[in-house]
C-alpha cells in the first residue's frame, strides 16, 4: 500500500467513521458507565466498594474458579483440534475444500441457543448417544450435567473463533519458508515447532482470547448442560440481574470479570500488533 | 483474498437472519392491527399491554381489538422480578399487567398500582368470589386486582419408572430426599420455588422470614442435591415426558399439556401428578393497572372483556391453567370439570399458602442462601 496516499485520504476517511462513533459512545461507552457506576455504589447510591470484595465470597470465589477452569480447559481443546483443521484449509485451499469450510460453518448459521438444546438431546440419559449405547449393549452413560458437558458445549460453540485467526495467520506463511525448511534437513516435527507455530502466534493468541473470554463468561452453556447445578461466575452475575433484581451486585462481579478480559486484550496487543490474528 | 468470501457469507447470512427477524416482527404486529378505527368518544385508541410468554390465546386479542377499535400492543415477561424494575422505572408505561400475588403485593407496597374503577367493569362478578378472597392475601380490598390465572405446584411422577426403582408413589415433600432417586428428581429452579419444598416438608411457612427456619431448609436443600439431576423451570414438563427422570416439581397448569402428550405419543408409562400432604404454594396471577397507564379506561375494557365466560374459556383451553372464572368453568365439560389435577377440590388446599413478598432484606438473604445452594 502506498503510505503517501494513505494518509492524505486520512481525514476524509475519518468523517466516515462518524456514524461507528455515535454508535460506539451510545451503546458502548455509557453501558459501560453505567456498569461502573452500578458496580460501585450501593442501593442508596452512595460509593461502596463491597460489590467488588464480593468476589472473595466462598461461593463467587469457587464459581469464578470453576469457570476459569472450564475455559482454560476448553481452550486448550479447541486449540487442539483447530490447528490441524486450519493446516489442512490452508494445504487444500478455500476453493478445493470449501466443502470443509462448508461443513464448518453451517452450525453457524443456526441459532446458538438451538445448537446447544440439540446437544441436550444427544447426551441425555434417553438422548442419542445413550441410544446407541444401549443398541450395542453397552452400558449407558451419564453425560449431561456434569463439567464435561459444559466443556464440550463450550468447545463445540467456540471452535470457529480458534479456527479463523488460525487458519488467516497460517495463509500469510509462504509455501517458500516451509519448503526452506524442508530443503534444509528440517523434518515435520521441527517444521512444525521452528517455522509453523512461532509465526502462527498472533493467529493463536488471538483465538485464545476469542474463545477464552466468550467461555469464561457464559451462563447459556452453563444452564443448558449443566443442569443449573454447576454454578458458574456468569450464572451468578445473570442471577443477580434477572431473579435477585440487584444490579449493583451483579455490575460489581463483572467490573471483576472484565478484569480478566483486559488482561487478555492487553495479551493480544502485546503479541498481535499487526492485528494479523484478527479473524476477518 | 479467499478468505474475505467467507467473511462475506457471514455477514450476508447475519444481514439475512436480521432481516428475517425484524421481518416476521413487522408482520405480527401487522397482522394484528387491521384497519384501526378511531375510539367514538375520541378517547385514545391504543392499550399497551404486559403479560407472561403464552399465556393468551391469540385470536382472543385480535377479537378484542375488532370488537372495540382499540389497538393492543403487546409485551411478554419471563419472570416477575424482570417485569418489576420495568414498571418501577416507567421507561415504557404499560396500561395493564399480569404479576404474580406476590409481586402485586410488592407493587402495591411501592404505591405502583392504579385502583380499577370495577364500575367499568361489570364482568368481574363472573370471577369465583372464592379466588377472591384468595386475592386478599396481598389486595386486602379487592381493590386493585382482577384474578386471571391460578394453580397449585406438585409432583410430577413417573409410575414406571418408579416400578423400576422399587419406591413407592411420592406423597409428600420429604419423599424428594429418598436416596433411592438419587439422579432421578428434577427441582424448580427459582429461588421461592425452591425454598418453598425445603420449608414446607419442615413444616414451616413458606413466606418465613426466620433465620433459623430458612438456615435449615437451606442445609436441607444442599443434603439434597447430589440426588437432583436438574434444576430447570420450564423443561420439567418436556424432561418428564420424555422419561428423563422418575418425579419433578411442576407446576399443575402444565398437567393437562402434560396427560395429552403422554396419550398421543403413547407412551407406556403413566405421569400422575400428586399434591403434597405438607401443603404448597397456591399461586394467582391477576391483572392489574399501574399507577402511570396512561390508557386506564381501555385497560378496563381489556379486563372486562376477558372475564367474559366466553373469553376465559377460549382463554382456559389454550393456556390451561385453571380459571377463576365461575362462568367459563360453567361451561367446561364434565370430564374437565372433574379433573382434580385441574381443579383440586379448595379443601385439599388447607396447608397451602400464596406468596407474599417479604422485603428487600429477606429477599436478599433467600437469594444468598440459594447461591450457596447452587455452588455447593
Amino acid at each position: 500500500m502506498n503510505r503517501q496516499n494513505f494518509h492524505t485520504g486520512f481525514y476524509r476517511k475519518e468523517l466516515l467513521a462518524g456514524p461507528y462513533l455515535v454508535w460506539a459512545a451510545g451503546f458502548i461507552v455509557i453501558p459501560l458507565l453505567l456498569i461502573v457506576y452500578y458496580g460501585l455504589t450501593d442501593r442508596a447510591g452512595a460509593f461502596t466498594l463491597d460489590n467488588i470484595k464480593s468476589i472473595l465470597a466462598p461461593e463467587h470465589a469457587k464459581s469464578l474458579w470453576l469457570a476459569l477452569a472450564l475455559s482454560f480447559a476448553s481452550t486448550a481443546i479447541c486449540l487442539v483440534l483447530a490447528y490441524p483443521l486450519a493446516m489442512i484449509l490452508r494445504k487444500r485451499g478455500v476453493g478445493k475444500g470449501s466443502f470443509i469450510v462448508f461443513l464448518f460453518i453451517l452450525p453457524m448459521w443456526m441459532n446458538f441457543l438451538l445448537r446447544t438444546l440439540a446437544w441436550q438431546t444427544l447426551l441425555e440419559k434417553n438422548g442419542v448417544i445413550n441410544g446407541i449405547l444401549s443398541l450395542l449393549h453397552l452400558p449407558p452413560q451419564s453425560l449431561i450435567n456434569t463439567s464435561g458437558a459444559i466443556i464440550l458445549g463450550m468447545v463445540y460453540n467456540f471452535l470457529p473463533f480458534m479456527v479463523l485467526p488460525v487458519y488467516n495467520v497460517l495463509c500469510k506463511i509462504d509455501d517458500d519458508t516451509i519448503n526452506a525448511a524442508r530443503d534444509l534437513g528440517a523434518n515435520f516435527t521441527q517444521t512444525l515447532l521452528r517455522i509453523w507455530i512461532p509465526l502462527s502466534v498472533p493467529g493463536i493468541i488471538s483465538g485464545i482470547t476469542m474463545v477464552f473470554v466468550p467461555a469464561l463468561t457464559t451462563f447459556v452453556i452453563s444452564n443448558l448442560l449443566g443442569g443449573s447445578k454447576i454454578l458458574l461466575i456468569g450464572n451468578v452475575i445473570e442471577q443477580e440481574f434477572t431473579r435477585g433484581s440487584n444490579w449493583h451486585l451483579g455490575a460489581g462481579l463483572s467490573l471483576v470479570l472484565m478484569a480478566f478480559i483486559l488482561a487478555s486484550m492487553a495479551l493480544i496487543a502485546k503479541y498481535d500488533k499487526n492485528g494479523e490474528g484478527s479473524a476477518f | 483474498m479467499k478468505k474475505r468470501w467467507i467473511a462475506l457469507g457471514l455477514v450476508m447470512v447475519m444481514a439475512g437472519t436480521l432481516a428475517a427477524g425484524c421481518g416476521s416482527g413487522e408482520g405480527e404486529t401487522a397482522g394484528s392491527t387491521p384497519g384501526t378505527t378511531a375510539l367514538e368518544e375520541g378517547g385514545s385508541d391504543e392499550l399497551y399491554v404486559y403479560n407472561w410468554g403464552e399465556y393468551i390465546d391469540e385470536d382472543v386479542i385480535a377479537q378484542f381489538e375488532e370488537e372495540t377499535g382499540i389497538r393492543v400492543i403487546y409485551d411478554l415477561f419471563e419472570t416477575n422480578e424482570e417485569m418489576y424494575p420495568i414498571i418501577e422505572s416507567g421507561s415504557i408505561a404499560y396500561d395493564v399487567v399480569c404479576p404474580s400475588d406476590y409481586m402485586i403485593q410488592r407493587m402495591l407496597e411501592n404505591d405502583l398500582l392504579a385502583e380499577i374503577d370495577f364500575s367499568h367493569v361489570p364482568n368481574v362478578s363472573q370471577i369465583d368470589p372464592a379466588y377472591m378472597d384468595m386475592s386478599k392475601a396481598f389486595d386486602p380490598d379487592n381493590r386493585y386486582s382482577v384474578p386471571y390465572c391460578w394453580g397449585t405446584v406438585g409432583i410430577l411422577y413417573n409410575t414406571k419408572r418408579l416400578e423400576e426403582l422399587g419406591v413407592e408413589p411420592p406423597t409428600k415433600w420429604a419423599d424428594l430426599w429418598d436416596e433411592r432417586l438419587s439422579g432421578e428428581i428434577l427441582m424448580q429452579d427459582s429461588v421461592r420455588d425452591a425454598f418453598m419444598v425445603a420449608l414446607k416438608k419442615n413444616g414451616f411457612s413458606m413466606n418465613s422470614t426466620d433465620e433459623g427456619e430458612l438456615q435449615q431448609a437451606k442445609e436441607d436443600l444442599i443434603s439434597q442435591k447430589p440426588l437432583v439431576q436438574a434444576y430447570v423451570i420450564d423443561q420439567v414438563r418436556d424432561k418428564m415426558i420424555g422419561g428423563e427422570a422418575a418425579v419433578g416439581v411442576i407446576y399443575s397448569g402444565e398437567m393437562l399439556y402434560v396427560q395429552g402428550e403422554v396419550e398421543n405419543l403413547g407412551l407406556d408409562y403413566e405421569l400422575e401428578y400428586v399434591l403434597p400432604e405438607e401443603g404448597t404454594n397456591l399461586w394467582l396471577d391477576s391483572w392489574v393497572i399501574p399507577k402511570n397507564a396512561k390508557n386506564k379506561e381501555n385497560a378496563e375494557k381489556w379486563i372486562d372483556f376477558l372475564c367474559r365466560p366466553e373469553i376465559a374459556k377460549l382463554n382456559f383451553e389454550y393456556i390451561t391453567y385453571p380459571t377463576p372464572n365461575k362462568g367459563a368453568f360453567d361451561l367446561l365439560d364434565d370430564d374437565m370439570k372433574n379433573n382434580k389435577t385441574v381443579f383440586p377440590d379448595i379443601d385439599t388446599l388447607q396447608n397451602s399458602e400464596v406468596f407474599s413478598y417479604l422485603g428487600y432484606d429477606v429477599d436478599s438473604l433467600y437469594n444468598d442462601f440459594w447461591k450457596e445452594v447452587k455452588s455447593k
